[in-house]
């Protein structure tokens, strides 16, 4: 983990409210899939937790939704914007030699996958991936997991685009067998791939002040009830792990 | 420069001190730096059994800062004992154990299970923790129940006790001079400041516990008006905290009573925070012509004048 001044290279909009933002920084060379960064907003206290979504040498991507002030102001730092990102932090999915897997990702769930698609890919597995947003406006990565060589199939709540219904009817309606699941989304659709399959990861989210362990703050319980810390013995978990 | 200072208990070889909660037993921080640069370092709270703490979401934020309420979550003191505190022992810094309880003979339970443990040099008796129903900030905002887990604390503990307190309270130097007569040690000023936000698309609050306390830079003017108060009403020595994120801040707190301080919240938006304070704190100093730390304790107040 290092503190790192960060250069905003690009920051665009890519669908209703979402934005992906490049930033060089060192962070990138590390970060694994799964983990994610701090990164501070001009004006807060608190940094804001945003996960690793892909890298390319020394250049981060994120992609982060507007759900409150701090992000409001996240999405319009211009590019040459200086800010700095604490990171990696917490354990990201790890990278085992499945045959088969499918990765599923729910609204800004998704921007994790991109780079978990790529390692597992890289280590040899067949992979489908299934994203699931509410409407049409809100998709998002299509083009990117396009490139690696993956055609996601789209799902949305209101049926405006691809399958209608949620990432397990997605799962459904193009046959995809493997029963080995990396999933990041909102609850809903976690706890519903927790009753659905016993193999894989999820990667979980809670309010966090510090993100590296020491404030308790986005302290889950697991099924032995243990506290475990979502920043630092996740945000990714055994599917099954934690009382969700 | 001199940057150091003895307090009962604690020789501090610099004034900074990580705060409870914001600095686990450690063993997050020494990955990030050597522990034996800090003067000392408070532990988390240290309760008689474990506590899972309170509901999520435990964290909001606020302008200049945020309110948490954990709600005390760890593991209980055997465990503290046995697997956490000899942790800190391979590290040449002063151990604050902080102390909380649901009665005060849970106090001194926790105290007495503690005395032996070298590592630890003073004990801080947390009465004035937000967060929880029972004890916690009910004891430390009036002066009797606050006297009396001093009296308690001191006749059960080993080491000295210095005793944290509240600005939820209408004159804390009533509650300073009641703990000081209970036979305190020395106070720690202050715990965070009750507060809370409330949701505008929920209409709820955002805070699990509905309550928390808030800390970081926007309390800071808090916790030095506390401090210049305090320092006036008592005569053993005060650990300024509340809100310090830099070498600047901690000249102030000086300035207004404290002989050290204790660094909270900046631990979790910058980790390296106690270092780097450390480094800056000698031109500080200089700049504004002090010879040491303790030339700096009480400038402001009107007796030294
Ligand atoms: C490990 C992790 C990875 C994440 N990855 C992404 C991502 O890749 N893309 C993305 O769009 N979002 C992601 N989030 C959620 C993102 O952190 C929040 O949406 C964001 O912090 C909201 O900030 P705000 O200032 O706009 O909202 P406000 O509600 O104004 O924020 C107030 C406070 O609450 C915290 N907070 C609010 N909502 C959340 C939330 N859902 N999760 C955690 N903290 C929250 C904020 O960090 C801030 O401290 C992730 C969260 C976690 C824990
Ligand atoms: C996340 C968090 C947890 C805390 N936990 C404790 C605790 O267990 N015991 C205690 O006495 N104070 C606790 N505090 C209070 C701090 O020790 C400190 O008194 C307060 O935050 C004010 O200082 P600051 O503004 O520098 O953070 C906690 C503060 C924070 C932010």
């Amino acid at each position: 983990m290092k503190d790192t001044n960060a250069i905003v290279l690009s920051n665009v909009r890519i669908a209703n409210d979402v934005y992906k933002m490049e930033l060089r920084t060192d962070i990138a060379k590390e970060a694994k899939p799964g983990q994610f960064v701090q990164i501070t907003v001009p004006g807060f206290y608190l940094r804001r937790p945003i996960s690793v979504s892909w890298t390319q040498d020394d250049v981060l991507t994120l992609v982060f939704k507007i759900m409150g002030e701090g992000t409001a102001v996240l999405s319009k730092l211009q590019p040459g914007a200086e800010t700095s990102v604490l990171g990696p932090l917490g354990q990201g999915f790890p990278v085992t030699a499945e045959k088969e897997v499918v990765l599923m990702g729910g609204g800004v769930g998704t921007p994790p996958m991109l780079k978990t698609a790529k390692a597992y890919l890289d280590a040899g597995a067949k992979v489908d991936v299934v994203l699931g947003f509410n409407t049409a406006g809100d998709v998002f990565y299509v083009d990117e997991f396009e490139q690696l060589g993956i055609t996601p199939v789209v799902c949305t709540m209101d049926g405006s685009a691809g399958v209608k219904g949620t990432v397990l009817d997605g799962v459904k309606s193009a046959g995809i067998t493997a029963d080995y699941v990396l999933a990041c989304g909102p609850l809903p659709m976690l706890r519903a791939i927790s009753s659905t399959y016993t193999k894989g990861y999820v990667s979980l989210e809670s309010r966090m002040a510090c993100g590296f362990g020491v404030c308790n703050g986005c302290v889950m319980t697991d099924k032995n009830g243990m506290a475990v810390r979502v920043c630092k013995n996740g945000p990714v978990f055994p599917i099954g792990k934690v009382v969700l | 420069m001199d940057l150091s200072v003895q307090l009962p208990g604690l020789n501090l070889k610099n004034p900074i001190i990580p705060a409870s909660g914001t600095f686990q037993f450690g063993r997050e921080f020494a990955m990030l730096y050597d522990l034996s640069v800090l003067g000392g370092c408070c532990v988390k709270s240290i309760t008689l059994e474990e506590r899972l703490g309170n509901p999520l979401p435990r964290i909001a934020e606020a302008p200049g800062g945020m309110i948490n309420a954990i709600g005390l979550q760890n593991r209980g003191v055997d465990f503290v004992r046995e697997k956490e505190l000899p942790f800190l022992e391979s590290y040449d810094t002063e151990v604050i154990a902080n102390i909380a309880g649901a009665s005060i003979e849970e106090y001194a339970e926790v105290i007495r299970r503690l005395n032996g443990v070298d590592v630890i040099k003073a004990f801080e008796l947390n009465i004035s923790c937000p967060n929880v129903s029972a004890g916690g900030m009910g004891l430390g905002t009036n002066p009797e129940t606050a006297a009396e887990v001093t009296r308690v604390a001191k006749a059960a503990a080993d080491k000295p006790v210095y005793v944290k307190l509240t600005p939820n309270v209408t004159d804390i130097t009533a509650i300073a001079r009641a703990v000081e007569a209970a036979g305190a040690d020395g106070i720690v000023v202050i715990n965070t400041v009750p507060a809370m936000r409330i949701d505008l698309r929920t209409a709820k609050p955002v805070l699990g516990n509905v309550t928390g306390g808030m800390s970081g830079p926007a309390i800071k003017p808090i916790a030095i008006r506390a401090v210049y108060q305090c320092a006036q009403a008592v005569n053993i020595p005060i650990i300024g905290c509340g809100g310090i994120t830099c070498a600047e801040d901690v000249l102030e707190f000086l300035y207004a009573g404290a002989s050290a301080v204790e660094i909270g919240s900046e631990n979790l938006v910058d980790p390296w925070a106690c270092p780097r304070i450390i480094e800056e704190l000698p031109a500080v100093l200089e700049k504004y012509r002090l010879g040491s730390v303790k030339e700096a304790t009480g400038k402001a107040l009107p007796k030294a004048q």
